[in-house]
């Protein structure tokens, strides 16, 4: 249950209608924490996800799920540092092979 | 997928090992909190890929596997009752009690439903008005937000039908007890990125310094786990003792203020009692005075007789403290597996047992099978 995987917000949804049968009023905008929803492609597989903890999140970032409800917005350019350490790791490498190798 | 498959290549992988073969010089033993981390390392096979110097330990980060069975128990006996529907993640369904458990519960008539979410046992309560809901909220801090927004839209919408079994555990009073136990061999810490994500590394801080251990916070894929043991080496062999972020691409050093803003809202922090280790100090959260209403501890009043509990052969407690390995415990693959688990750590795919059976049992076996023809087991295996 404690995993947490990334996927691409594709659509941020409306506030909730309220419910035509209860007659239960929408959330409210400006409320303290408000349930911010959206839909989120996990490779291929689409599911409603709660956003209302990354609120600066927009459509086409990735963002980390966990049950349900992101948890946070995927830094692209840390992201990527792990990738310029393995690049820097090659440059060392080859300053520090034998000439002729 | 992106995020996922860069972080799995193989030919960056070599590079990252290679770097850790450089940088050991003396034997070290580091555990992974989490058990999310825990299932990565034995699925990709990167306990074996280390050196012989460098093991690792699984460390307790699995909420199913901590819950204690006095909890397990108390969610038997409210899921039986008749005006009760009990919703709870898939993973606790199997997870035994002192008198079986809510898979058996269900099967004798109890309304027991699985969710992948706590939301979605919110919208169960909209939609069974006439039913008592009862959702088990059960996490470390990572589940924490998701819990607490569950508890706040039922009070926002006046949704008295709905309620919540509070386990819930924070690691870093774990990584403390883990430290401070006599029988203690953790040199350095690999953190659980999802924790730090929503809590931030402010916690952690105190313990490097106070205990003299790095501590790594670190991600979930194999080029995470390998950066991140990398950057505990080091620290380790240049004596230094910090606190590291190897998961910055979704921990940020405060965390996520959004998320601990609700958390705070709707839990305090209070003592829990955690399977294996006993009752931990401020380790655990419950609900505030102004939510205590959806607390279904409260609501439901408690059995009488709890009944004394089995003697069981499973050591889950001292696998949870990294004591002891999976397939150290006589029933490992024996009397217990994932289908028929003795324990919490065989039942969750994040529990320890369950990982070593899933990705370790083939080797064990032919460890075994070795022994008994005089011959030494696989290279480098089935010794961590
Ligand atoms: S193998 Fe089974 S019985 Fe042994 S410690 Fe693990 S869960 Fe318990």
């Amino acid at each position: 249950m404690c995993l947490g995987i990334p996927g691409r917000i594709v659509e941020i949804l409306p506030e909730r209608e309220p419910d035509p049968e209860s007659g239960e009023a929408p959330l409210e905008d400006g409320a303290a924490f408000p349930l911010r929803r959206g839909v989120v492609d996990f490779g291929g597989v689409r599911k409603e996800v709660c956003l209302s903890c990354v609120s600066d999140a927009r459509p086409g970032d990735y963002v980390v799920v966990h049950v349900g409800f992101a948890i946070s917005k995927i830094d692209a350019d840390e992201a990527a540092k792990v990738f310029e350490l393995l690049a820097a790791m090659d440059e060392l490498g080859e300053l520090e092979a034998p000439e002729g190798t | 997928m992106r995020y996922l498959d860069e972080y799995r290549d193989p030919a960056a992988a070599a590079k990252l090992l290679a770097a850790i073969r450089g940088a050991v010089t003396r034997p070290w033993t580091l555990m992974e909190v989490c058990g999310g981390q825990t299932h990565s390392l034995l699925r990709f096979g990167i306990d074996r890929m280390l050196p012989p110097e460098v093991r690792l330990v699984h460390g307790p980060g699995c909420p199913v596997c901590v819950t204690p069975i006095e909890v397990i128990d108390r969610a038997l006996e409210i899921a039986a009752r008749p005006e009760v529907t009990f919703v709870s993640f898939g993973d606790m369904l199997r997870v035994p009690g002192t008198r079986g458990d809510l898979q058996r519960v269900k099967a004798a008539g109890g309304d027991v439903r699985m969710v992948y979410s706590p939301l979605d046992a919110v919208q169960l309560a909209r939609a069974l008005p006439s039913r008592q809901v009862v959702f088990f909220a059960v996490g470390f801090e990572t589940t924490a937000p998701a819990n607490a927004m569950a508890v706040h839209a039922a009070a926002r919408e006046g949704l008295e039908s709905f309620s919540v079994l509070v386990s819930h555990v924070l690691v870093p009073p774990a990584m403390e007890a883990i430290l401070a136990a006599p029988d203690n061999q953790v040199q350095a810490f690999l953190a659980a990125g999802h924790v730090c994500t929503v809590t931030g590394l402010e916690e952690y801080g105190p313990i490097a310094a106070r205990h003299r251990v790095p501590i790594v916070v670190t991600g979930f894929e194999p080029l995470d786990l390998l950066q991140g043991i990398w950057m505990a080496l080091r620290q380790l062999e240049e004596g230094r003792a910090e606190v590291e972020n190897q998961y910055a691409r979704s921990v940020r050093p405060e965390g996520n203020r959004e998320a601990l803003r609700i958390l705070r809202e709707v839990f305090e922090v209070g003592d829990r009692s955690w399977r294996g280790m006993g009752s931990i100090p401020a380790s655990g959260l419950h609900l505030r005075e102004a939510y205590r209403r959806f607390d279904a501890d409260l609501r439901f009043p408690a059995g009488e007789t709890r009944g004394e509990a089995a003697a069981s052969p499973c050591r889950s407690g001292e696998v949870l403290r990294g004591v002891l390995r999976p397939d150290q415990c006589a029933e490992f693959g024996v009397r217990c597996t994932p289908e028929s688990p003795l324990g919490a750590t065989m039942v969750s795919t994040e529990g320890t047992c369950a990982a070593y059976y899933r990705y370790r049992r083939a080797e064990t076996a032919a460890v075994v099978a070795g022994a008994a023809h005089g011959a030494q087991g696989a290279p480098g295996g089935g010794q961590r």
